[in-house]
């Protein structure tokens, strides 16, 4: 399978307004699947973002970071300081976050891509890891620790209070008069989800990208061609830095307040899981593995035994009561079981993930449609030769 | 005799010693290439040729010696992709190729590397605009009968044709110093014979080429010089017709085999 093809200008334009389309009509075709509620579509959104901005390194370049959930801290702390110090506004709260996360990547990046493979991995977990610990405990000022970090109504808000702009109630993240809760914040979310997608999709179609997979490929050969990786591996590293950044950012616009468990390792295994599930390396994958795990997480977490005891109404009461007992340990506080059922399934059989299942689905459907394709026209043609038999036989006796 | 004296060295090895462990890969080797020369290094497996090679482009540091290229000392910590923008591209012995890319890709790629350094950050220039350098990989693919295969995977490829293509993609950086490590290993015939007609038209070009090679038919179509290697150390050395006759070369090396 190849990841970097150099397609035509209207292919990719075509792409991107389908994929643009999908995204700005999710609150419609999201209410078929039940998840047609803002909450659940603006963490499509933002991790979504952070998948793609984590394929980017993970996907081309084949190095497996553990660590970019800090990013996402960050991003998020970014962002409440912004709206504590600055303004409510977005802008600058996006801004500053994706600067600082791309700053941080840039220091741990240059750090750990001195070692490769599972060294690497184990570097960028440590300094997860140490981020975490420091944003509780000597960070405290700056994080406000436990508690988590929240915007206050008599922060100083200088860019805000210069305007003569004031908040009533709790103040909330805005663009130009817009408040970012509930649909404003998914189509804000939304917005920069298919920004992040173009350029994803940029770098997969240029001598950049075709570079990083080449250094997944075989880093040897592109050594001894005249390559310098590291330069190549950093700006891969900063640049899903950044994405992580901007996704952090999201959380807290939509939701303005900044905790230290968003930079846990588990945070951080989630996209790993979110990439691979929907397909390493491929341009739809990412987001779709994101939107999968968001989706279970919100469904069969919220699923208990009142609600199985209905799906399973039509079935006798004894078999009922043995299903319920067999699904239960799957849903509720469960749902993490039924994710690794998937995950597993997903791994074994299609480790592609979910986008190289649609392209063998896809396969075995033309190839089906060739086939009968195929005995259609063979029929067709026997048909013809035995009309046309007949008809010499009908002449032949009429003579 | 004259006309060599006038040649410029373009590759100088002088002193070179490199010992692991306890063995002795390489004594005192001292060897000049001369520009425009197919320079061909033989001997016997385990005499120390590909080490030798590896010392040229900076994958082994000798323990003691000099290696100069056009007046530049290599081994003053020079790192393999600074090497090879020097001007110095290598075959491997195992093919050293991208094999989840395309063969276009794969002679692209090379040609990347000659145009714009070892790093370039142009993550919004799209392939589309890199038309120069696809046909120009194009008419090489074509040169070396490749040209329909070229949305393939290189992975693909049998082991003589990944060999034939990492040829091509060493030829796309033009080199001013090629290095083969025996270039035709594992080819059938009619391979071997195409590749030596293409290494032959190359060197009208005037590369400077050294090359490994077990086959003899190969090395006496194509080298100028030979250096026969034993042992860690350089026995011989002549034009091919010298060390054809060498008693100490046949002893060595070439056996009772008849040439």
């Amino acid at each position: 399978m190849q990841t970097i093809i150099a397609s035509t200008r209207t292919k990719d334009m075509a792409l991107t307004a389908l994929f643009a389309v999908i995204v700005v009509t999710a609150p419609i075709w999201g209410k078929l699947i039940g998840a047609g509620y803002p909450d659940l579509l603006q963490k499509f959104a933002i991790f979504g973002l952070f998948a793609i901005g984590y394929n980017i390194l993970f996907g081309l370049t084949g190095y497996l970071s553990f660590g970019h959930a800090a990013f996402l801290g960050i991003g998020s702390y970014t962002t409440v300081w912004s709206f504590k110090l600055l303004t409510m506004n977005a802008i600058p709260a996006v801004f500053f976050s994706v600067l600082l996360a791309g700053i941080f990547a840039a220091a741990i990046g240059f750090l750990s891509l001195r070692r490769s493979g599972i060294y690497f991995s184990i570097l960028t977990l440590a300094f997860a890891q140490m981020a975490y610990n420091l944003a509780y405990s000597v960070l405290t000022p700056i994080t406000n620790g436990e508690t988590g970090l929240r915007v206050l109504r008599d922060d100083p808000r200088v860019i805000d209070a210069a305007l003569g702009i004031q908040s009533e109630g709790s103040p909330l993240g805005d663009f130009f008069g817009l408040t970012l809760t509930g649909y404003n914040g998914f189509y804000f979310c939304a917005l920069m989800l298919i920004l992040g997608f173009y350029v994803s999709l940029k770098i997969f179609r240029s001598p950049f990208g075709m570079k990083l997979v080449a250094i997944k490929a075989n880093q040897t050969r592109m050594e001894y061609t005249g390559f310098n990786p590291r330069p190549y591996l950093l700006s891969a590293f900063v640049i899903s830095g950044m994405y992580a950044g901007l996704a952090g950012s999201l959380m807290a616009l939509v939701d303005p307040l900044a905790g230290a468990e968003r930079m846990q390792w588990t945070a951080s295994g989630e996209v790993v899981l979110m990439t691979i599930l929907g397909g390493v390396g491929t341009l739809f994958g990412p987001i779709l593995g994101a939107a999968i795990i968001k989706y279970f997480e919100n469904i069969f977490s919220a699923f208990n035994e009142q609600v199985l005891h209905r799906i399973f109404e039509f079935l006798p009461d004894w078999l009922a009561d043995i299903m319920v007992l067999l699904t239960n340990p799957f849903v509720g506080e469960g749902w993490h079981l039924t994710l690794g059922a998937l995950f597993m399934v997903v791994i074994i059989f299609v480790p592609g993930g979910v986008i190289e299942g649609f392209r063998r689905l896809a396969r075995w459907s033309t190839r089906f449609d060739a086939e009968a394709a195929e005995r259609r026209k063979a029929e067709a043609e026997e048909k013809a030769k035995a009309r046309a038999a007949r008809q010499a036989a009908d002449e032949g006796g009429a003579k | 005799m004259t006309d060599q004296q006038q040649r410029k060295v373009v590759l100088s090895i002088s002193g070179v010693n490199k010992t692991f462990g306890g063995l002795q890969a390489l004594t005192d080797i001292n060897l000049k290439i001369e520009e425009g020369m197919t320079h061909a290094i033989i001997g016997p497996n385990g005499a120390g040729k590909s080490t030798l090679l590896n010392t040229c482009i900076g994958r082994i540091t000798p323990d003691s010696g000099h290696i100069q290229f056009e007046g530049k000392d290599l081994v003053a910590g020079f790192t393999p992709h600074a090497i090879n923008q020097l001007g110095i591209s290598r075959v491997f012995q195992t093919p050293e190729i991208f094999p989840e890319l395309s063969i276009l890709y794969n002679v692209m790629i090379p040609a990347f590397a000659r145009r714009d350094g070892s790093f370039k950050f142009n993550p919004f220039r799209s392939l589309r605009k890199e038309k120069e350098i696809e046909d120009e990989a194009m008419s090489l693919l074509e040169d070396f009968g490749m040209a329909d295969e070229r949305h393939h995977h290189a992975g693909s490829l049998a082991r003589g044709n990944k060999r034939r293509l990492e040829l091509a993609m060493c030829l796309i950086q033009h080199p001013k110093l090629l290095l083969l490590d025996e270039p035709t290993a594992g080819m059938a015939r009619h391979d071997t014979n195409r590749t030596i007609e293409l290494l032959k038209k190359i060197k009208l070009r005037g590369m400077t080429k050294v090359i490994i090679e077990h086959d003899m038919h190969v090395v006496f179509s194509l080298a100028d010089r030979i250096s026969v290697l034993a042992q860690g150390a350089i026995i011989a050395e002549g034009a091919p017709n010298e060390i054809k006759g060498h008693p100490k070369v046949r002893e060595a090396y070439l056996g009772s085999a008849v040439l």
